[in-house]
Formats: structure tokens, C-alpha cells, sequence
């Protein structure tokens, strides 16, 4: 006897996307080119990578640094660069605390350096543009909603977008200068002249499903550390986003 | 490859234990769903297994408890390439629930769903033969929500997204049927020790 099951709640499977299983399988040698200070804590790194395929807004790859025992570390990270750099992508890391391979990144590498990635990976969080996106992250979460926004721009894409961005001070922010209309941010120690200090809260995110709900309503895309994520993922549900149009990204 | 230029990595200490590409996270335990948590009472919690077996059977909080407990005390491993040593889960062993609903010999593979919805495939001999189990506790105490609680799948023996959080159930099939992270680009099986990554590894 067969049954199909049918979950009492669903939640987004499958992934937007049909990934390559080829290009994710295949390490690439890539040549970091530039390295860019966003905050005193995080950098963007950009590297040159002449096959590659081409990724979505979301995607993320595998890193691997090697050492000259043969002692390999290997992470994955989010891409911060949109889908059109061609040949390029960029990766911004923050500097954690005792942190094997950001720490080389942040204390050693300079253009030049080649170290390899495979990918991209996993199409469940990316974005291609398709339908409307509310963007929530955290932190170094805003890496892969940034690669959205800018192939949002880049593409006059012509659907809603909007992105609460949550640091604990204005000098924390990550792209601070970057971002455009779309664009609130959430201060949560310090917050300039004016502008009040606080959690991500309920306020913000209740007005955009309410009264700023685009018809069909938002594909929601969180990204943070496990507690921000389960914080924001909760409001969401309570302001009434389903839960199968809500897709998390989290780092331990 | 060639060598990283200045990259020495952590100090070495020899582990027999770790699998190629993996470090040890020492007391972390990183969260890596990409689903909402549930709030999923044990009163709410139910585990069916059907598809290819004799007798098809659902098990609610109370049933479950009453087969006889088994623990793991072992190791762990993620494929984002975290590995946790020593960890204690108690539950029940999967043969105690397969026992039960007689799988049919045409049975080769299952797949694994949660009350997520979640769902990832699994060779049948992975899960028998005293090397999965569903667990409730972690550490002497209830699993929290977060880590699956109340009730995870847990074949430690490969990498962790094949441990079906909150799950719901297994079908047993006579074919392989690719998961969520399968169809997104992951292995098939995931066996740590040969580094079964993404398709194609």
C-alpha cells in the first residue's frame, strides 16, 4: 500500500531553481583582485573566477583554503555580487573571533592570493527576480539580500523589493552607503541623531503586510545569525506571512 | 591544489574521528534549517511508517515512548563541514519501529518527511542494523525545537541533513526519490568518510 503524504504545513520545496549539479561539484581556482573595508569588522573580497557559471541573487559556494601540510579548510559563504559581474564574484566576511579561514582572509590575503570555490549552491534561498521580496537580515546576513538588491537594479527589475537591515550601530552597518529607498534600518545599540534604537520589532514588519503587501504578496528571505533568524522569522508569521513563503538562511 | 599562500590552519591535534574537510565545533551546535520552527507539541507529534511494508502504522508520543529506549553517544557530522564529538541522544531505534510494520523485500530506499514538510531519501540499509534512531532527547533532556524537537531522525553516520528534523514519517519505496537538498544539488547518500558533498561528489 502506497500513500502520498501531503505536510499539514507546507513550506517551499522544492528550490526556485534547477541547480548544476556539474559547477557545484567542480573546485575553481579564484584570484582575489580587491579588497574593500565595509566596517571595522567586515571586508568585501573580490575575485576574478573565469569559469564560472553564473549564480542567482541568494546563492551561496564552498571555499577551501589549503595549507602546506595538506591541511584543507573549507566554508561556505554567501555572494554578495550580482548575477552580471561576469567572471567576477565577491564575498564579504566578517572577522570572527579566532576564525581559521576569516582570519587569513582579514589578516593575510591581498590581490593575487588564489584559493578555490566550488559552486554556486542551493537554489532554495535564491531569487531570480520573479516575485515580490521582502528581505530581512542581520549582520553579515545582508550579504546574499544585497546580491539581490543590486540584480534588482542592474535589471530594472520592476517588482517590489524592500530590505530591514538590523546592526547594532550605524558604523556596523554593511553597505551602509549602498542602499536606496528600499531600504530600513533596524539600530540596535546605537543609532544616529534622531532615529530610535531597538530590536527588530513588529512595527516593522506589520505595515509591510498590511497596507504595503504587493498584490500576490512578498516571497520573504531572512538571513542572519540562528537567534535573529528565529526572532524575525517569528514576526513574520505572527504579521501573517505564510510559512511556506519564508525561506532562512542561518548561521551558527 | 596549490598551497594557500600564508595559511597555516588551526594547530593539528590528530582526531581518528573527524571525516576529510570537516573541523571540530567543539560546544557549538549551529541551527541550519531553512524552514520556520515549528511549534509542534509532543501531543502533537506523530510518526508513521508506510509505502512498501506489510502493515502500515502511526505511532503517536505516548506509543513511541513505550518501545524499549536506545541511546547514541557518538559523533555527528555537517556537510557545511562542522563535526561534533561525544554528543548523547536518546530515542528509540529505528528497527524497533521498522519491526513493526514488516517492511516488504522489494523495499530499497525511503524517504524521510518531517511536519515541516521537509523530506530527504535514504537507502534503506542505512536506516537498520542499529544505526538510526528517532530521538527525544539530547543530553539527557528533551531535544529543543530548534534541534528537531520534539522528535528528530538521527543517522549519525552520515552528514546531519539526512537526520530529518520534527519528523513526521518514513515511505518506504522500491526506487531511489531525491529529498529537498537533494533535488538541490546535494548527495544522494552523504557518507562523511568519502566526502559525499553534492551530486556529482
Amino acid at each position: 500500500m502506497t500513500e502520498t503524504f501531503v505536510p499539514p504545513t507546507g513550506f517551499a520545496v522544492p528550490g526556485r531553481i534547477a541547480v548544476s549539479n556539474r559547477a557545484a561539484a567542480l573546485w575553481q581556482t579564484a584570484t582575489l583582485t580587491e579588497v574593500r573595508r565595509e566596517t571595522p569588522r567586515a571586508s568585501t573580497f573580490r575575485f576574478a573566477v573565469p569559469g564560472w557559471a553564473g549564480h542567482l541573487p541568494g546563492q551561496h559556494l564552498m571555499l577551501r583554503l589549503r595549507a602546506e601540510d595538506g591541511y584543507t579548510a573549507q566554508r561556505h559563504y554567501s555572494i554578495a555580487s550580482p548575477p552580471g559581474d561576469a567572471g567576477h564574484i565577491e564575498l564579504t566576511l566578517d572577522h570572527v573571533e579566532g576564525g581559521e579561514v576569516s582570519g587569513w582572509f582579514h589578516t593575510v590575503a591581498k590581490p593575487g592570493d588564489e584559493v578555490e570555490v566550488r559552486g554556486p549552491l542551493s537554489g532554495f534561498f535564491a531569487w531570480p527576480g520573479d516575485r515580490p521580496a521582502l528581505l530581512i537580515g542581520a549582520g553579515s546576513g545582508v550579504v546574499p539580500l544585497m546580491s539581490m538588491i543590486r540584480h534588482h537594479r542592474a535589471c530594472g527589475v520592476t517588482v517590489p523589493l524592500r530590505l530591514l537591515v538590523s546592526a547594532r550601530g550605524p558604523e556596523e552597518l554593511i553597505y551602509a552607503r549602498k542602499y536606496g529607498t528600499e531600504t530600513t534600518p533596524v539600530f540596535t545599540r546605537r543609532a544616529p541623531e534622531g532615529v530610535p534604537v531597538g530590536r527588530l520589532a513588529a512595527s516593522h514588519v506589520a505595515p509591510l503586510l498590511a497596507a504595503e503587501q504587493p498584490p500576490g504578496g512578498w516571497e520573504a528571505y531572512v538571513c542572519g545569525s540562528n537567534a535573529f533568524a528565529e526572532h524575525a522569522s517569528r514576526l513574520l508569521v505572527a504579521a501573517g506571512q505564510p510559512v511556506h513563503r519564508i525561506r532562512i538562511e542561518r548561521f551558527g | 591544489m596549490n598551497v594557500t599562500r600564508g595559511f597555516s590552519g588551526r594547530p593539528r591535534v590528530y582526531n581518528a574521528g573527524l571525516p576529510p574537510g570537516q573541523y571540530d565545533a567543539g560546544d557549538d551546535w549551529p541551527v541550519l534549517s531553512a524552514e520556520v520552527t515549528p511549534d509542534l507539541a509532543p501531543a502533537d507529534w506523530s510518526f508513521r511508517i508506510d509505502g512498501l511494508v506489510a502493515e502500515p502504522h502511526t505511532w503517536d508520543w505516548a506509543e513511541a515512548h513505550a518501545l524499549p529506549a536506545s541511546a547514541y553517544e557518538g559523533d555527528i557530522h555537517c556537510v557545511t563541514s562542522w563535526s561534533k564529538f561525544g554528543v548523547r541522544f536518546g530515542g528509540v531505534s529505528l528497527d524497533a519501529f521498522l519491526d513493526a510494520v514488516r517492511p516488504d523485500g522489494s523495499a530499497t530506499h525511503a524517504v524521510a518527511y518531517s511536519h515541516t514538510g521537509y523530506t530527504t531519501n535514504l537507502p534503506l540499509a542505512d536506516l537498520t542494523g542499529g544505526r538510526a534512531w528517532i530521538a527525544w532527547e539530547y543530553e539527557g533532556r528533551p531535544l529543543p525545537a530548534e534541534h528537531g524537537g520534539p522528535a528528530r531522525l538521527l543517522v549519525p553516520h552520515l552528514y546531519f541533513w539526512k537526520s530529518a528534523k520534527w519528523i513526521a514519517g518514513l515511505r518506504l519505496l522500491d526506487h531511489d526519490e531525491p529529498g529537498f537538498w537533494e533535488q538541490n544539488g546535494y548527495h544522494a547518500r552523504g557518507n562523511p568518510w568519502d566526502e559525499q558533498r553534492y551530486s556529482g561528489d
